[in-house]
């Protein structure tokens, strides 16, 4: 159930603070619209959830006359980023915002023109203002120097701009400029079909594909009412886990890259591949893509699939413990982790951390416990919270996350068997019009919501997608304080994705 | 440390067994088409999400585009699309990727004989992400693991384009990435050969050509090699290199 509440965008930012305040309520998501072409203005939408699990949205219509809104930053300040977005994509301006500069947009985008305003066209390509402004503040002193990295990076990685600033190797800020991979996968998905935004969504992150595309059929089903069966929740849940699954082995593993520990990359390695083959012969597909669809899953798991993971997963489980335990005594591995890349509870919890950053720093915010999707019932999910918040914690978080998901595939498994075979899609039908609703996966990175609108004759009017990749906005006060050569190893801890957040 | 070197003593020997064996069969690969079977009643092309297909008076399957969801071999009535496939063979030339096959082009394989004699068959390879959804890339990483172990073929990545005979490109060329790729290019020295990762390098699909997004690393870069999938095998992009540099040549 969502609770919804209008009020004057004068009395947002009031408004979210006392939701805040008096019922312990956290921003979930928020996201602006335009609805010029419905009779209405610009609309906010601040999506928040209760301790209960349930959702309140509050939301404001914007004039379009006046295009501008007291930020709710200024009393919530996880609102930061979404506020920052609103402005740049539909020209919406947070007033008071303490940061206002531009985060989507990149420095030669021309001024006045917003991506997601109803009158701009996204099939056409824009040209580049001749008079790009610089955006980094940097920090200025004595003996003070930058290091300036990437967007283009030395490893196998996405891409992103860094300005180290600092003495020495110590670091005393770090600015991030990101969305260098923005696809434009929201305007994209404006007027399109509901399956092609299925296949947008499952490339919103490939390393996260299921949860985008599970995310999304679940807005579309709260949308329609209508549900998938208990076999095809199980199934979505098996195979949610094995995509968590792949991603934790292979985080551990990449933490050891951070650190030059060749034999940890290695062998973590091989654990990885050896589960993404799994995936493979199970689903058909090594990152899960073409497996969910709203209304239920393509594809079943047979008898024979059944048995396969049950196999693999006790093998692979007890090679996992084996290699975390011969990680955990090689004190010159563990000894680079502890106390590095702290990222203290009440920034996390105030800033909105998601997933494992947050259950590291004692946040313990895991939607398959807050809110039980697919075949999850209340109980079967304890979130793993550790309290030191730094990068062993987020590697030990994920180790205990590994070792849990083995249990409850196994556990969902039994479930499986006890089920007959039965159809996997129930027929979604037509979308109802101006609604809107939205979906909430916990991926491998945290919490991911798909948040989707329609339109006067049930098109997607608005498709906003916000990955738990927005913990990037709390990665530069990890790593205020630390040493330079520290930072590959706290952003492996951290491991988050570009894509699904530039989108 | 000790642990760890104990435990590696202990596994066996991991590595793939490709080329002298096929990658394993998945649903989830581009089709086989049969032309014998096919009928022309386009239900393919009308569930293909990327317009990866299209049929008029004969059927045209553009395998850069594709992005394996299977839907097309879902819908066919007929049996001429149908499972079979490991991967998608990455080719020299976008038109070599159209099912059924267009003309051989030669030009092609006077670069892979120059490329060959030039680069002395080993190569240092610099990848560059220019807007991808980082599927592309994890398998780029996975081409390094013990399984795949893309340095038994004399492959090997650089930190720098400076060092790399071979940009390896992932990504539709997103507007913010656009100048960041010529830069990355332009720091290479000659020769130097470009190959097109996944259905977004290599076509653009399936994200729509607009102001955010690009039309593939052919837009702006002299593409050598596409290879197909979204994303591909490890050994599809360790197949594509070789081809680039002339390792493996195309029968026709």
């Amino acid at each position: 159930m969502i609770e919804t509440q209008n009020v004057a965008a004068d009395a947002l930012p009031e408004t979210c603070a006392a939701l805040v305040r008096d019922r312990h309520a956290r921003l979930v998501v928020m996201t602006g619209t335009d609805e010029r072409e419905r009779g209405r203005g610009y609309g906010l939408y601040y999506v928040f959830a209760l301790p209960s699990g349930d959702l309140v949205s509050i939301e404001a219509q914007v004039d379009p006359a006046r295009p501008e809104f007291p930020a709710v930053t200024r009393v919530v300040p996880a609102a930061h980023w979404y506020e920052r977005e609103v402005k740049d994509l539909l020209g919406v301006e947070p007033r008071g915002h303490p940061d206002p500069r531009r985060l989507v947009l990149h420095d030669d985008w021309p001024h006045g023109l917003h991506p997601l305003r109803k009158d701009f066209d996204g099939r056409r390509g824009v040209g580049r203002d001749p008079h790009p402004h610089e955006p980094l503040t940097g920090v200025r002193g004595d003996g003070v120097m930058e290091v300036p990295v990437g967007p283009i990076h030395a490893g196998i990685i996405e891409p992103g701009h860094f300005r180290f600033g600092g003495v020495g190797e110590l670091v005393f800020q770090l600015e991030a400029r990101l969305f260098y991979t923005h696809r434009g996968i929201e305007k994209a998905a404006e007027g399109a079909g509901v399956e092609r935004v299925l296949f947008l969504a499952e490339r919103v992150c490939g390393a996260c594909s299921l949860s985008n595309a599970v995310a999304y059929s679940q807005a579309i089903e709260n949308l329609t009412e209508r549900h998938p069966g208990l076999r095809a929740r199980i199934i979505r849940s098996v195979l949610l886990e094995l995509e968590r699954l792949y991603n934790h082995v292979g985080d551990v593993a990449n933490l050891c890259a951070g650190a030059a520990l060749q034999l940890g990359v290695y062998q973590g390695g091989v654990l990885k591949e050896r589960l993404q083959e799994l995936n493979a012969a199970v689903a058909g597909h090594r990152y899960l893509f073409s497996v969910a669809c709203p209304g239920g899953v393509r594809r079943d798991l047979d008898a024979a699939a059944q048995e396969r993971i049950r196999r693999e997963s006790v093998a692979i489980e007890s090679e996992f413990r084996g290699y975390v335990d011969a990680l955990l005594e090689t004190e010159s591995f563990m000894e680079r982790l502890v106390g590095t890349g702290v990222l203290d509870h009440d920034l996390a919890d105030e800033l909105g951390a998601v997933g494992v950053a947050a259950r590291s720093s004692g946040v313990a915010r895991d939607v398959r416990a807050s809110q039980p999707y697919a075949a999850l019932r209340p109980g079967m999910v304890s979130p793993v919270v550790r309290t030191e918040g730094d990068v062993r914690a987020r590697m030990l978080v994920r180790v205990e996350e590994t070792f849990a998901s083995f249990g409850l595939i196994r556990e969902l498994l039994h479930e499986l068997a006890e089920v007959p075979p039965a159809d996997l899609v129930t027929p979604i039908g037509p979308l109802p019009s101006d609604r809107w609703a939205m979906g909430m996966v916990e991926s491998p990175r945290g919490e991911n919501v798909h948040w989707v609108m329609t339109g006067a004759s049930g098109e997607i009017a608005r498709y906003r997608v916000r990955s738990a990749s927005y913990n990037w906005a709390l990665v530069p006060f990890a790593v205020a304080g630390n040493l330079l050569p520290d930072f590959p190893l706290i952003n492996k801890s951290f491991e988050l994705c570009y894509a699904c957040l530039d989108r | 440390m000790l642990s760890l070197l104990r435990r590696r003593l202990r596994l066996a020997t991991v590595t793939s067994r490709w080329p002298d064996v096929p990658a394993p069969l998945i649903d989830r690969a581009q089709p086989v088409f049969d032309p014998a079977r096919c009928d022309l009643n386009g239900a393919c092309a009308r569930v293909c999400p990327v317009g990866a297909i299209v049929v008029d008076t004969r059927f045209a399957l553009d395998r850069a585009r594709c992005i394996s969801c299977s839907r097309c071999i879902e819908v066919c009535p007929t049996g001429a699309l149908a499972q079979g496939l490991t991967f998608a063979v990455p080719e020299r030339t976008r038109s070599d990727l159209v099912e059924p096959r267009a003309a051989v082009a030669t030009k092609g394989e006077e670069l892979a004989s120059r490329a060959r004699h030039v680069l002395g068959r080993s190569l240092q390879v610099r990848h560059l992400d220019a807007g991808s959804c980082n599927g592309c890339d994890w398998e780029i990483n996975a081409t390094t693991n013990a399984v795949h172990d893309i340095q038994r073929f004399g492959i090997d990545f650089v930190a720098s384009p400076r060092h790399a005979d071979v940009l390896l490109v992932t990504g539709t060329v997103t507007r913010n990435l656009e100048i960041a790729a010529r830069r990355t290019y332009d720091a290479m020295s000659a020769p130097r050969l470009v190959v097109a990762v996944g259905a977004c390098a290599a076509s653009g699909s399936p994200y729509p050509t607009g102001y955010a997004s690009g039309e593939g690393a052919a837009s702006i870069l002299p593409v050598d090699v596409f290879i197909p999938g979204c994303p591909p095998r490890p050994e599809a992009i360790i197949e594509g290199l070789l081809l680039a540099v002339g390792r493996i040549v195309r029968a026709r």
